[in-house]
């Protein structure tokens, strides 16, 4: 067995993994325990890499050849990479002839490493000369970027992970970090139990587990950040809470602030925002408390918002207004959502900025960037946003998209506008490693990239530290490392646009192309001279690291002195402004998007795999149960859920974390996974039908976290569900024909499930029963096509039943089935086959109607506890007969289910449910 | 007071049966007499498979012995074929000329097997099925000879077929359908029984087409032919292709006749008010049925009319089926093959080989047809008879009588 260390490739939080790989095959990870952004921990999404990366998911999901496509929605055909090349350098070439170097456009990743993106950018500003290049990063962490570098100066986290352990206030806003970076949270859990005085504050619309665990929980409505913080502001001056040398010294535009806020008192503030006046007092006073270190966390909530810039801004406008910045335990600190956000940022992968730090409206910039790169000049025309860009593709305007290592059709909102450029342009590229993924639906040419556990190169994560990504294995197929795949296109457009030159790309190693990106960095804010990928091998580092350097900086600005002309930070003065689409009296409910505890993005990755799936099964639409009531609808009811854009169909559920008149959709639902077709025929496209492409002015982040939508009961009479546990080598390639029928029903979402084995999950549903034979194919994909089924037929009522059941392990077991018209049975009959229950004793009763089990069966119910597998039954009775404090009886429970003591992503919803069984006590 | 005269040609179960109903409720009314062209008193003929089989003995299957007749006064004439009847004097006449006069006559002469126009029919070895006679040939051709053949796939020659079989002999069954039972059983049943027999070691030949018997020199017959021109070895042919009502001597005497003697509601036939008619020879608004359970019925009225009480009218009946072959459970009833304005609800179970089929129009049950587990045969029979409206039980009535009431109500668009 060989280890390999390297890097988790979700979220920003950056853990260090060690793989264990035998010859080519990854066989286990485990949490790289040097490592200091998670010192050996992993969450569940880290801990299942290794099941991700087995050789039956790989041939299945994997791109493992260059494709070509002869025309729009033609099968893909094998090509050579020579081939492939040629024919894209090909294209490429000749838009930038014919229609200059704008009519071409790159949207790349934040989950690409920084030498993939550093030779992207290379290749869009200094070879074609166009800035039309910007990542997924866009959706994801651009405000915050503008908010730190309209106040602090700089797009740097100035804090680090460690200041949780000195902060007496957190206060996190527009995050759940217990879901989406469950490493980082189990540091607070680890300083709160270490600290019991240290207050948690948490600002969400949504009682999310994050929020629950909170000392103080601000429900505020949606959008309503800016005026909070301009009243906690309010608050902390009226208070004497502010720090008035701290200002003098090291800020300006306080006045203008003060003059701002004192607008915003807190009985107005706290009617705008929804919440009681004294829980916005308590805020402010524990934010301000003095002798006090107070430590901001935010993410999404104010990242995806028409307002990103001003939200992150007059956060940031707190801590320099109280002094809590710059010293342990203090300071804004933005988490980001991709493993490598930040390193994009670095090298200036977007389309305003250049790299390291620059700006490309800087002319002094721009020739520094030439002078480095060899080139006459880089364009100075900013480039088009992740948004612009699609609709500048849907305007004929960009002709040529390469996207690589991320999925637009899935992750943009208003997919309408994103499926028309990618219908209209002329060439698109897509570079991916999973075939899987809708956008390589569009692509004309498809290439095969490495992925984690195969790639070479750096991440940067959200602490400004540098680790190593290193591979276990070699590349599967054809596929190739990103950064390769760009130079040897980059070479091959050169011959074209300048032959005869030099070439701009002389790279053999990721480690050439990392060196020329360091010697950019220096005498920048983020230098990294200091540093070499041994160096970084042997601990990862934080950034700044000058030459000469023997440790990286922990945390910034700790001399006060801010990296703007005059060293002082700037309080940036923003009135309130409500979401870009208020909700009125036809879009009556805040549609808002967000994670899931055990997925990642648009799941090309974790959406391989079932035992992810445990956690939440399939999509729906979370609400309010008043709000149920209200529309007389009941827990699994299909709704269309309709915003001025699009609409689609999916099942509503009652929520305790959703508040009234708001609505909670996962944004990893896309149309892999969650489809249908409208009444005009057209294929729904995942949760991203409904989200808007309004964005914010100054940081054209999209608001993807709200949307005004209507939600309508879908009255669809007839319905189906098909479950069957298929061979490995067999049930991804069964989910992408499914895929492909799922246009074929008013609603329908397909997953997968199953801890131990490959299970396929559909669901549809239907004005009318559809065509025998679609139904006949779907039994067929599922496993159920032979004579030998279990099979009840009912054509003129539409029922439609149809099982297969089989001896594994001396026990007859159900293995498949389909329901189809009335699918009540799916209480009693999804158990069944779920938890492989004995199925001997049903016989042909299998197929009988209705939700009441003609053998009683007890269901193992919904998983909590992923490494575990210990689901919310087993919890509440491993509480039975449990006495003591909530901490004793969670500890009973570790001690008894294990639950939460592996990589402890479910230790706050296991809390939580305790505190319930305590509280119906 | 002098005691009206019934004459009964035929002694056989549906005319005996219109007796034993005659005596509960007129048992004085008349003199009877009774003509029987077998040399035995009235016996089981649905028993003979098992009799063939070996799992019963002819005397088990006697249903009324000469003593029951005697008892009621019945003047039985055995092995006496009627030749003739004189309408206008009233007078019956048999083959060796005994003669009876009477006032209500029964024509109870029930149906004779179809046997196929093809050469060799006449051959040594070449049988009907249809009586006693025709068993105890077939019990001792097992004990001589080999090869079997049956033709006809029908519930008579699966079960001749059978009985062949557990008699030791190779049995080959030759049928023109497709499938098996094409008249009480769909393709899939069908399929299903012949897989059955098949594993009990039967060979089926189906769309096969007889086109001679071949002889032997000894006069026996020695093979079947068939129209592609493929022969397969008989010792013993079975034809079992069906039988025709037995109308030769009602058309002698002018009754009229189609497809049958035909009768009215109250079995008389429409020639001659005096004379009635049941049975297999018996065509009622077109039907002669071969089952038994429709001719007690026609029995129970025809003795109400007969005992001039007056009050029964026959209006037809729904049939069902079963296959008396040990281990091989089925049933149909009604329209079972369904069509225009019918809908099917199926239920497949290859695991417990379970097949049921039932056909519904204007939500009532018409049809059945069930294979592998008939528990539930005789409730759908009954809710087909009774023709009730089932919509409400509907989602749950393939499941059977003991699912189909239940609380949980289901929803169905």
């Amino acid at each position: 067995m060989t280890e390999t260390r390297s890097t988790c490739p979700y979220c920003g939080v950056g853990c260090g993994v060690v793989i264990e790989s035998h010859g080519a095959q990854i066989t286990g990870v485990r949490g790289d325990p040097d490592h200091p952004a998670n010192f050996g921990r992993l969450c569940t999404k880290g801990s299942t890499l290794h099941h991700t990366a087995t050789a039956p998911i790989t041939l299945q999901s994997r791109l493992l050849q260059p494709s070509h496509r002869a025309s729009r929605r033609a099968t893909p055909r094998p090509v050579s990479w020579d081939t492939a090349l040629e024919l894209a350098a090909g294209h490429f070439a000749r838009v930038v002839r014919d229609h200059g170097p704008d009519a071409v456009g790159f949207y790349i990743s934040g989950q690409l490493l920084t030498e993939d993106y550093y030779v992207f950018n290379k290749l869009a500003k200094g070879l074609i000369g166009t800035n039309n290049i910007d990542t997924n990063s866009r959706l994801c962490m651009s405000s915050a970027v503008a908010g730190y570098k309209a106040t602090l100066g700089a797009d740097a986290p100035p804090a680090c992970y460690d200041d949780l352990k000195d902060c007496t206030t957190l206060f996190i806003t527009g995050s759940n970090t217990a879901w989406a970076h469950p490493i980082l949270y189990r540091r607070i859990e680890d300083a709160r139990v270490a600290n019991p005085s240290m207050k948690v504050i948490v600002v969400d619309p949504r009682r999310t587990d994050t929020a629950g665990a909170a000392d103080l929980h601000l429900p505020i409505l949606p959008g309503t950040d800016v005026a909070l913080y301009h009243g906690m502001l309010h608050v902390m001056l009226s208070e004497g809470l502010v720090d008035p040398e701290y200002i003098a010294a090291h800020t300006n535009g306080f006045e203008t602030l003060r003059e701002r806020v004192l607008g915003y008192p807190p009985h107005e503030v706290a009617r705008t925002c929804g919440i009681p006046e004294a829980d916005l007092v308590q805020a402010a006073r524990w934010f301000g408390a003095p002798f006090g270190r107070t430590m901001s966390m935010y993410c999404q909530g104010l990242n995806q918002s028409s307002r990103g810039t001003a939200k992150n801004a007059t956060l940031v406008n707190l801590h320099l207004a109280t002094g809590q910045i710059g010293k342990p335990g203090a300071g804004p600190f933005s988490l980001t959502g991709q493993p490598n956000a930040m390193g994009g940022r670095e090298v200036g992968g977007m389309a305003n900025l250049l790299g390291a730090h620059r700006d490309l409206a800087n002319p002094e910039h721009r020739a520094e960037v030439a002078r480095l790169w060899g080139v006459d000049s880089v364009p100075a025309t900013p480039g088009k946003t992740a948004v612009d860009m699609f609709q500048a593709a849907a305007d004929g305007e960009i002709k040529a998209l390469w996207i690589s290592c991320t999925n637009p059709a899935q992750s943009m909102p208003d997919q309408n506008l994103v499926r028309r450029a990618l219908e209209r342009a002329e060439f698109v590229v897509v570079q991916e490693a999973f075939g899987t993924t809708v956008t390589c639906d569009y692509g004309d040419l498809l290439l095969p990239a490495t992925t984690w556990g195969e790639k070479d190169g750096t991440v940067t994560n959200s602490e400004r530290r540098i680790s190593r990504v290193r591979p276990a294995v070699s590349a599967p197929g054809a596929a190739r490392h990103d950064w390769a795949t760009v130079c040897d296109f980059a070479r091959r457009l050169e011959s074209r646009l300048r032959p005869g030159q030099p070439t701009l790309f002389p790279y053999d190693t990721p480690e050439q192309v990392w060196n020329e990106h360091r010697e950019s960095t220096r005498g920048r804010d983020l230098d990294i001279t200091g540093l070499t990928y041994a160096r970084i091998e042997a601990t990862p580092e934080q950034w700044p690291f000058p030459e000469g350097a023997t440790a990286g900086r922990v945390r910034l600005y700790e001399d006060g002195v801010f990296p703007t002309a005059d060293g002082r930070a700037k309080f940036h003065d923003a009135a309130y402004e409500p979401v870009a689409e208020p909700r009125d009296a036809r879009f009556p409910f805040s549609l808002n998007t967000g994670r899931l505890r055990d997925q990642w993005h648009g799941m090309s990755r974790t959406g391989t795999i079932g035992r992810l799936f445990g956690h939440v099964p399939e999509p729906a639409i979370e609400m309010n149960a008043g709000d149920l009531a209200r529309l007389q609808l009941a827990g699994g009811d299909l709704v269309h859920v309709t915003s001025r854009r699009g609409t689609l169909i999916l099942p509503v559920v009652a929520s305790e974390q959703v508040a009234v008149s708001q609505a909670f959709v996962a944004m990893h639902w896309g149309e892999e996974f969650l489809s249908g077709s409208t009444s005009n025929g057209v294929k729904v496209q995942g949760v991203n039908v409904v989200t808007t492409p309004a964005y914010c002015p100054t940081s054209k982040q999209p608001e993807l976290k709200h949307a005004a939508v209507k939600v309508l009961k879908a009255e669809l009479p007839w319905r189906m569900l098909g479950m069957a546990w298929l061979p490995e080598a067999e049930a991804i390639a069964a989910r992408r024909e499914l895929k492909s029928l799922m246009g074929a029903f008013a609603f329908s979402s397909c997953v997968p499930f199953g801890r131990d084995r490959a299970g396929v999950l559909f669901r549809a549903a239907a004005y009318e029963a559809p065509p025998d034979e679609l139904l006949q194919r779907i039994e067929r994909l599922l496993g159920l096509g032979g004579r030998d089924v279990l099979h009840y037929v009912d054509k003129r009522r539409g029922q439609r039943r149809t099982m297969r059941l089989a001896e594994v392990n001396d026990q007859t077991q159900l293995e498949g089935f389909v329901l189809g018209g009335d699918i009540s049975a799916e209480v009693w009959v999804r158990p069944l086959l779920q938890d492989q229950l004995p199925a001997q004793a049903y016989g042909r009763l299998l197929l009988l109607p209705g939700a009441k089990a003609p053998v009683a069966v007890k269901a193992r119910g919904r998983q909590v506890c992923t490494c575990f597998n210990v689901t919310e039954p087993d919890i509440q009775a491993g509480l039975g007969g449990c006495s003591g404090t909530a901490d004793q009886q969670f500890a009973h429970l570790q001690a008894t289910l294990k639950c939460g003591t592996n990589c402890g992503s479910c230790i706050p919803e296991v809390k939580r449910i305790v505190m319930m069984q305590l509280k119906a006590a | 007071m002098k005691r009206m005269k019934l004459v009964m040609v035929g002694n056989g179960m549906a005319g005996v049966r219109t007796l034993e109903e005659l005596l509960k409720i007129a048992p004085d009314l008349y003199d009877i007499t009774v003509f029987g062209a077998e040399p035995h008193p009235n016996y089981n003929r649905i028993m003979l498979s098992p009799v063939l089989a070996g799992e019963q003995t002819l005397d088990e299957i006697v249903l009324n012995p000469l003593s029951w007749y005697a008892e009621h006064g019945i003047t039985l004439h055995l092995g006496k074929k009627v030749v003739d009847v004189d309408r206008r004097r009233r007078i019956v006449r048999a083959e060796d000329g005994t003669e009876e006069t009477y006032d209500r006559l029964l024509i109870t002469t029930g149906s004779n097997p179809f046997i196929l126009p093809v050469p060799g029919k006449d051959l040594d070895g070449v049988i009907a099925y249809r009586d006693i006679a025709d068993t105890n040939t077939m019990i001792e051709a097992a004990t001589k000879y080999r090869h079997a053949v049956v033709i006809g796939g029908g519930l008579l020659g699966l079960e001749a077929a059978n009985g062949l079989l557990l008699r030791g002999m190779q049995v080959t069954v030759v049928h023109v359908g497709q499938w098996l039972l094409e008249r009480q059983l769909d393709d899939t049943a069908g399929d299903l029984l012949r897989k059955t027999l098949e594993a009990k070691g039967l060979k089926f030949l189906l769309s096969a087409h007889t086109q001679a018997l071949v002889g032997g020199d000894d006069g026996r017959v020695k093979a079947v032919q068939f129209k592609d021109g493929t022969e397969i070895p008989a010792d013993l042919v079975v034809m079992a292709a069906g039988v025709r009502p037995n109308t030769e001597l009602a058309e002698k005497i002018g009754l009229h006749c189609s497809r049958g003697i035909v009768v009215t509601d109250t079995m008389q036939t429409i020639t001659d008010p005096r004379i009635y008619s049941v049975g297999e020879c018996a065509a009622h608004r077109g039907i002669a049925y071969g089952l038994v359970a429709p001719l007690f019925e026609q029995g129970k009225v025809c003795a109400t009319h007969l005992a001039e009480s007056g009050i029964g009218r026959y209006l037809g009946s729904q049939t069902s089926t079963k296959l008396k072959v040990t281990g091989i459970d089925l049933f149909s009833a009604g329209d079972f093959m369904g069509g225009e304005g019918c809908e099917e609800i199926v239920l497949n179970d290859p695991y417990d080989g379970v097949y049921k089929k039932l056909v519904i129009k204007d939500d009532q049950l018409v049809g059945a047809c069930i294979y592998g587990d008939t528990v539930d045969g005789s409730w759908y029979f009954r809710l087909l008879k009774e023709a009730r409206k089932i919509d409400g039980i509907r989602d749950r009535l393939i499941f059977g009588e003991s699912r189909a009431d239940t609380d949980d109500t289901t929803t169905t668009p």
